[in-house]
């Protein structure tokens, strides 16, 4: 009897301890200061999710347009851009007007116009450069920015369309957080005082395919285009899942079946 | 080259016994891993052992490849991952199954070491079969935490920076010992050097090791759920088929859960800012290591003092090599032991609450429950184990394993 009571109290204090944890960590993890940013739903997202073509040609006009003038890209190449059911003629329309720096035969620097074997060209030769150009902070490269940030697209997407102008904010806001005229207000950015100027407005650039420019389209097209910069390999990894998965439990249903086979004479 | 239970091997294959004449590698696979007699009543967590081996062969095959492809470099090291990812034929494959595979890779282990103490493992005979198993653990742990400093991202680098630090806490050669680490006054391209070479040599200790590991196995043979030693035939199957087959399926199951991670969630598991570029003038708002270092890391904040926090965190495994001698009950298995059954199941909570601890930042209430979780966990070990043993009243045993078995299915 003593030891009954003994072990049933160590298993409730083991349920309250664990009880108690697991209340304790939720809470603290939905206290967070920052504003999440809102889920929205991605073309990519979820096993069988892929990405949206028109989508991320219509981001890569925005990003060429809009983003290029600060952000490098340098983990991409322009023949990356076929990937997105552009033939190589589309994408060498696309970049008949880049030019990148290289060395002549002489060993001069030179700039002369893209090829589709070139890596995306950077809007500043160096990081210090970079830097100076934009009040002493460098714009962080794109390549990865979509796995970089722990929201992943919906905090990109929040933060293009999250900024809000001075005159709207409220006067406990700018108390609060020290803000003054030249300071750029992000509902989503951590401290809400980001050194990039709104990047976007409605009609920022005019959409090939008739799509209208709100502000909206085109954050959510050019976070499509930067997910799948991010990584461009996942219809591929998510094909191949489903393939190994499919295998797998095949494979683990005959095991199954031939293991209880040799283990029926000692059952 | 068929054999019965218990006598030598006849190999007719003439090639065969000629190389076993010399050199008898058929004749110890034949004892080893076919006729060796294992107690008949294993349950799945027994599985974890060759799980456990599945993943270390794993990890050393995909991790041959990636080294093929990777540039040890600071200005490159990070370009090099992607490059793997991105531009190396089937590379993000490779990749994604390294990276996964750490995590799947101490999943099991942490099974394994579970499952051990729940059934008394370690006890006599096989005190040193454990303690070669703590030692597999450390060297786990110290290749896991330099292979996640070679991509160079914002958590490698700071993660690194975090731990080669605790060093320094070392009176007098403390900050020595942590330039000597280093290469250097900080961190940099000799660290990341020195770690990549470490991250390719370690694993193949740790093979040396589970070499020995098994070898002591093989002395007495494993525990099983009911601790009691086998008393006979009627109470063993040879390895081969029945465990062979029962080990390959637990195999392909528990795959099939990595490959779930791997392939539809492969960045769930790692922290987003280790796809920023190392930057040693930005320090993350927090420093956390990968979950699997979490609990331990816990331990490390809760002292107030940076050198008892170390002392406390290595303590934390230096308890489990003398865990043999911690534990005085003279029986193996939980199924008998009635409070311990319970204390089992609190300190596993007891880690989990500290992996929590360890997740968030040391501030409000975090800081006195992973305190209290930290006293806990040196409770158990230092405190209840001895003394539980003694009060501790055991149920009755069944006098064999083929009892326990029988009992079983006829009730």
């Amino acid at each position: 009897m003593r030891r009954l009571i003994v072990s049933g109290a160590i298993a409730l204090a083991a349920l309250v301890t664990g009880a108690g944890a697991l209340i304790i960590g939720g809470g603290a993890i939905a206290a967070g200061t920052e504003a999440h940013p809102p889920k929205r739903s991605w073309h990519f997202q979820g096993p069988f999710g892929t990405y949206d073509r028109a989508a991320a040609q219509r981001g890569y006009q925005v990003y060429a347009e809009v983003c290029a003038a600060c952000h490098s890209l340098s983990l991409l190449a322009y023949r990356n851009l076929m990937e997105l059911g552009l033939t190589d003629n589309q994408v060498k329309g696309l970049i008949k007007d880049i030019v990148v720096p290289d060395l002549n035969d002489d060993g001069q620097p030179i700039e002369r116009p893209a090829r589709l074997s070139d890596s995306f060209r950077k809007p500043f030769p160096n990081m210090a450069a970079a830097a100076a150009a934009n009040n002493g902070k460098a714009p962080p490269d794109l390549s990865v920015i979509v796995k970089a940030r722990e929201g992943g697209a919906n905090e990109i997407y929040a933060l293009l369309t999250g900024y809000v102008p001075f005159d709207k904010l409220s006067p406990e806001q700018i108390k609060e957080f020290a803000v003054t005229k030249d300071d750029n207000f992000n509902t989503y950015f951590p401290g809400h005082k980001i050194a990039m100027p709104p990047p976007l407005a409605d009609d920022k650039v005019t959409y090939a395919d008739g799509t209208k420019a709100t502000l909206g389209q085109q954050a959510s097209d050019v976070t499509e285009f930067l997910a799948w910069a991010s990584e461009p390999w996942m219809e591929d990894r998510k094909r191949t899942g489903v393939r190994v998965i499919l295998f797998l439990l095949a494979l683990a249903g005959l095991m199954y079946a031939v293991k209880r086979q040799v283990w029926s004479d000692k059952h | 080259m068929a054999s019965s239970h218990g006598t030598p091997p006849v190999f007719n294959n003439k090639v065969i016994a000629w190389i076993d004449h010399r050199l008898p590698i058929f004749s110890y696979i034949e004892k080893e891993y076919h006729t060796f007699p294992t107690p008949r009543n294993f349950n799945y967590f027994w599985n974890f052992g060759a799980i456990a081996t599945v993943m270390l062969v794993l990890m050393i095959a995909t991790g041959v490849v990636l080294a093929t492809n990777y540039t040890p470099h600071v200005l490159m090291a990070f370009d090099s991952v992607e490059r793997i990812d991105r531009d190396v034929p089937q590379g993000w494959l490779i990749r994604d199954l390294h990276m996964n595979g750490a995590s799947f890779f101490f999943i099991a282990v942490y099974v394994h070491i579970f499952r051990g103490m729940y059934y008394g493992s370690y006890k006599a005979p096989r005190e040193l079969l454990w303690i070669l198993g703590v030692v597999i653990f450390l060297l786990m742990m110290a290749t896991a935490f330099m292979g996640y400093v070679l991509p160079w991202g914002q958590m490698s680098f700071w993660g690194a920076t975090v731990i080669t630090s605790l060093f320094s806490a070392i009176p007098v050669v403390g900050d020595s010992i942590v330039t000597w680490l280093w290469g250097g006054f900080s961190i940099g391209n000799p660290t990341l050097n020195r770690f990549y070479a470490l991250h390719y040599l370690l694993p193949f200790i740790i093979v040396a090791v589970v070499a020995l590991h098994v070898v002591a196995l093989h002395v007495h043979g494993s525990n099983n759920p009911t601790g009691i030693d086998p008393k006979g035939p009627q109470d063993t199957v040879p390895f081969h088929p029945y465990y062979t087959m029962k080990d390959g399926f637990g195999v392909v199951v528990f795959l099939i859960v990595y490959s779930l991670v791997a392939f539809f969630g492969p960045d769930m598991l790692g922290d987003a800012a280790n796809y920023i570029p190392a930057d040693p003038l930005v320090t993350p708002t927090h420093i956390v290591p990968e979950w699997y270092f979490l609990p331990f890391y816990a331990i490390l904040r809760a002292v107030p003092d940076k050198l008892g926090g170390v002392i406390a965190m290595f303590g934390a495994i230096a308890v489990l090599f003398v865990l043999p001698w911690l534990d005085t009950s003279r029986v193996r298995s939980s199924t008998f032991r009635p409070i311990y059954k319970w204390c089992m199941l609190l300190l596993v909570i007891d880690v989990v609450v500290l992996g929590f601890c360890g997740a968030n930042p040391p501030a409000g209430f975090w800081i006195p429950l992973s305190q209290a979780a930290t006293l806990y966990y040196f409770f158990h070990f230092l405190i209840l184990l001895p003394v539980l043993g003694k009060i501790e009243r055991p149920l009755p045993m069944p006098p064999s394993i083929a009892d326990a078995v029988l009992k079983k299915k006829a009730g």
